[in-house]
């Protein structure tokens, strides 16, 4: 197996035996970080720059310690100490680093489209860490793995996705990805929530929660974020939690085996009962730790790629 | 009485379509199918309807009931009285109120003081923004878990677009109807009346008759590209008429109501600066009342509403500038409606189509609006040859603002029952 392209910036881009191939090799590269010294040398003597433009928590040390455990030499810019402060534009900040020579570039940025855009001004890999509401391409893997080592194949399982999914990143690339591995895909959330035009045929709107989970295989969850009831599309939190949070009773209709999923930061109690989590019914830790995994696979098989492109 | 049996009436059914003179036996507050062997121990409730026009128990979608908070124009129950003179078995009260009821306690409030008054059913309407203000989604689901069959701003239009197509969106996740007072309020500014001849004859500043029908076709075009349902509420304009009807042709979702006044009266009913025909929106011209009456006809118009809106005498005994919109409609809705049945323009169907039938329909009122076996025994039961004068001590409501007070009448709700009970 092989992958061709110099960047990873949408799950739109990859075929099903893609997705497959950064899987597999994600696996390997775990067992990597399940030993007593958790280094390979890998990506010795390649630089990596991650650039954040957004506060993270998860992907940004997740990266870091994928960088570390393969001996990149990597450093990582937060916005708040850049350039960008004094208002250098995000394409001069590209061409500069561009000129130290760099072989990747992770970037998470507010802006959707951003990561495309900085991919056309570099020869380096990119990554996308997120980019506004568009997509998040290494959660979707992550997402994938995690339930992969659970469930033999994707194919015919019922995925629920519940939330905020017309803001959600995590959304429009799960959407795709699990859709691409012949998944079932039930989105539920408020109307004014949901994503106005589907174009993909095995995803449905279901009609309330209980539809959306009822012998669900995978669920997840989107977090909710406050400010979206001061723009109309939600009354108040309060209603929110009332009426589109997954409870255990919801959860006990889905299927006997379900994973509940979460890509973090959760509100406890809001869009998921914080009882669920502490009964550790959800996979939200095998999800970071597939996390590092996925984006070890990433790196390897982007810089790989782009290593094969200069011998030739 | 438990088992009663209404006989010789002439049935109106709008489900069935059928308008026969026919029996109909209730059990329990269900209508039923007659039973083969008549037992005699039923004959003891028989109502005889001879000469009666039997209508399913009207609905008035949009009332304005003053209580909570301005108990001196109208409270639940003088609200009712008014509602059972006029034949209405059920009502829906706009959350114009204070508190506004844009919240459970409000509607739970309201529920309960019906159920105690023990007379006809209240269906409450929630607000669609807080406080009725324009700023933020009330409490959508919680009204509808508390009981509220539809929401919104009456009185008032919501005025930003984002806000009203979002909560097109937000509704629509609980089945709940939005129904639109669409208006542009900067194009009414500080109008009275409809702006025209009357207005200028009057030098009173005017509401033009776009200010509706621009917000009448942003509202219709906001549920269109949502995909969402949208009723319209009290349409005065021929040009609000063709918006409907056309976007009716086109697939959207929208139903709308007008009132009684807007196709018994024009314009001209304020020439003496008449407080008690100032409403909003106003009454218009000949022209516009014409294109009323037809669309209640070929069925752009879907429900007749009264809009009943309470005011004091010393609130309305003053300038057309200062009084304040609205008339009371309960008791004239029905009898107004039946002047274009005996005019020729509707049919007796048409008019429990129009007032029954449609209403429980747009806002999801089960087992209502028909005569059939199965359904709730709401019933309006109408003597529509008797001839009567409306008069200001024949009023049941706390305020008598009516601009058709002296005016003489043929055909009147005699009996109104509900769920069995006759009132």
């Amino acid at each position: 197996m092989t992958f061709d392209k110099k960047d990873l910036i949408s799950i739109k881009d990859l075929s099903a035996s893609d997705i497959n191939y950064f899987i597999e090799t994600a696996k390997e590269f775990k067992k990597i970080s399940l030993k007593d010294i958790k280094k390979v040398p890998t990506l010795r003597g390649r630089t990596v720059v991650n650039i954040f433009y957004e506060p993270s928590t998860r992907t940004r040390s997740s990266f870091e310690i994928a960088q570390k455990r393969l001996s990149a030499d990597s450093l990582s810019i937060s916005v708040s100490q850049s350039s960008v402060v004094k208002g250098e534009s995000l394409k001069d900040t590209i061409l500069n680093l561009e000129a130290m020579n760099p072989d990747a570039f992770v970037i998470r940025h507010s802006e959707s489209g951003a990561a495309n855009f900085i991919s056309k001004w570099t020869k380096a890999s990119v990554i996308n860490a997120g980019d506004g509401i568009n997509e998040h391409p290494t959660q979707c893997l992550l997402d994938i793995m995690t339930v992969m080592e659970e469930k033999k194949e994707i194919k015919s399982l019922k995925v629920a996705i519940i939330g905020d999914i017309c803001h959600s990143r995590v959304a429009r690339s799960d959407i795709y990805g699990f859709s691409k591995l012949g998944a079932d895909i039930y989105l539920y959330a408020p109307h004014s929530l949901l994503p106005r035009l589907i174009e993909l045929k095995n995803v449905k709107i279901a009609k309330n929660m209980e539809e959306a989970v009822k012998n669900a295989d995978i669920i997840i969850m989107l977090r909710i974020q406050k400010e979206r009831a001061s723009f109309y599309f939600i009354p108040s939190i309060e209603e929110y939690r009332k009426f589109f949070q997954l409870t255990p009773e919801l959860l006990s209709k889905a299927s006997a085996g379900v994973m509940v999923l979460h890509p973090g930061p959760v509100n406890r109690d809001v869009e998921i009962a914080g009882s669920i989590i502490n009964a550790d019914k959800t996979r939200i830790f095998k999800q970071v730790e597939n996390g590092i995994a996925v984006r070890m696979a990433c790196l390897y098989i982007l810089l790989r790629f782009q290593k094969k492109n200069k011998n030739k | 009485m438990d088992k009663i049996l209404i006989k010789n009436g002439i049935v109106v059914d709008p489900l069935t379509k059928t308008e026969v003179k026919r029996d109909i036996y209730i059990e329990g507050g269900i209508i039923k199918d007659i039973p083969r062997k008549q037992k005699n121990n039923c004959e003891d409730n028989i109502i005889d309807a001879e000469g009666s026009i039997i209508f399913p128990g009207l609905i008035d979608m949009h009332v304005h009931l003053r209580e909570p908070g301005f108990e001196y124009k109208e409270t639940i129950k003088s609200g009712m009285e008014a509602a059972i003179a006029g034949g209405f078995t059920s009502i829906c009260c706009m959350p114009n109120t204070d508190p506004v009821n844009d919240s459970k306690p409000v509607t739970a409030f309201l529920l309960d003081k019906a159920k105690r008054l023990n007379l006809i059913n209240l269906f409450p309407i929630g607000a669609i923004s807080k406080g009725l203000k324009g700023n933020s989604l009330a409490d959508i689901g919680e009204l509808k878990e508390s009981g509220a069959v539809g929401l919104s701003d009456d009185g008032n239009p919501v005025e930003d677009a984002a806000l009203m197509g979002r909560a097109l969106l937000y509704a629509r996740t609980f089945d709940l109807p939005i129904i639109s007072h669409s208006e542009d309020l900067k194009l009414r500014g500080k109008g009275v009346i409809n702006e025209g001849i009357v207005s200028e004859r009057l030098g009173v500043v005017g509401i033009p008759a776009i200010a509706e029908e621009i917000g009448v076709a942003r509202d219709i075009m906001l549920a269109g590209y949502y995909g969402a349902k949208i009723h319209i509420a009290h349409v005065s304009t021929r040009g609000s008429v063709d918006i409907i009807r056309r976007a009716k042709r086109n697939g959207i979702n929208v139903t709308c109501e007008t009132c009684p006044h807007y196709f018994s009266l024009t314009e001209k009913s304020l020439l003496d600066y008449n407080t008690d025909a100032k409403i909003n929106p106003p009454l218009r011209t000949g022209k516009d009342v014409e294109a009323i009456i037809e669309a209640l006809n070929d069925g752009t118009i879907d429900a007749i509403a009264s809009d009943h809106a309470p005011h004091s005498k010393d609130e309305k005994d003053t300038t057309l500038d200062a009084a304040p919109f609205g008339i009371i409609g309960l008791q004239t809705s029905l009898p107004l409606t039946l002047r274009l049945f005996y005019d020729k323009r509707i049919s007796l169907m048409r008019i429990a189509e129009l007032m029954s039938f449609n209403p429980a329909n747009i806002l999801n009122l089960s087992k209502r609006g028909s005569l059939k076996s199965g359904y709730i025994a709401d019933i309006t039961i109408a003597d529509i040859r008797k001839e009567w004068k409306f008069t200001g001590s024949s009023i049941k409501s706390l305020s008598k603002n009516s601009p058709f007070i002296g005016e003489k009448f043929k055909g009147i709700a005699s009996a109104v029952m509900v769920q069995g009970k006759i009132l």
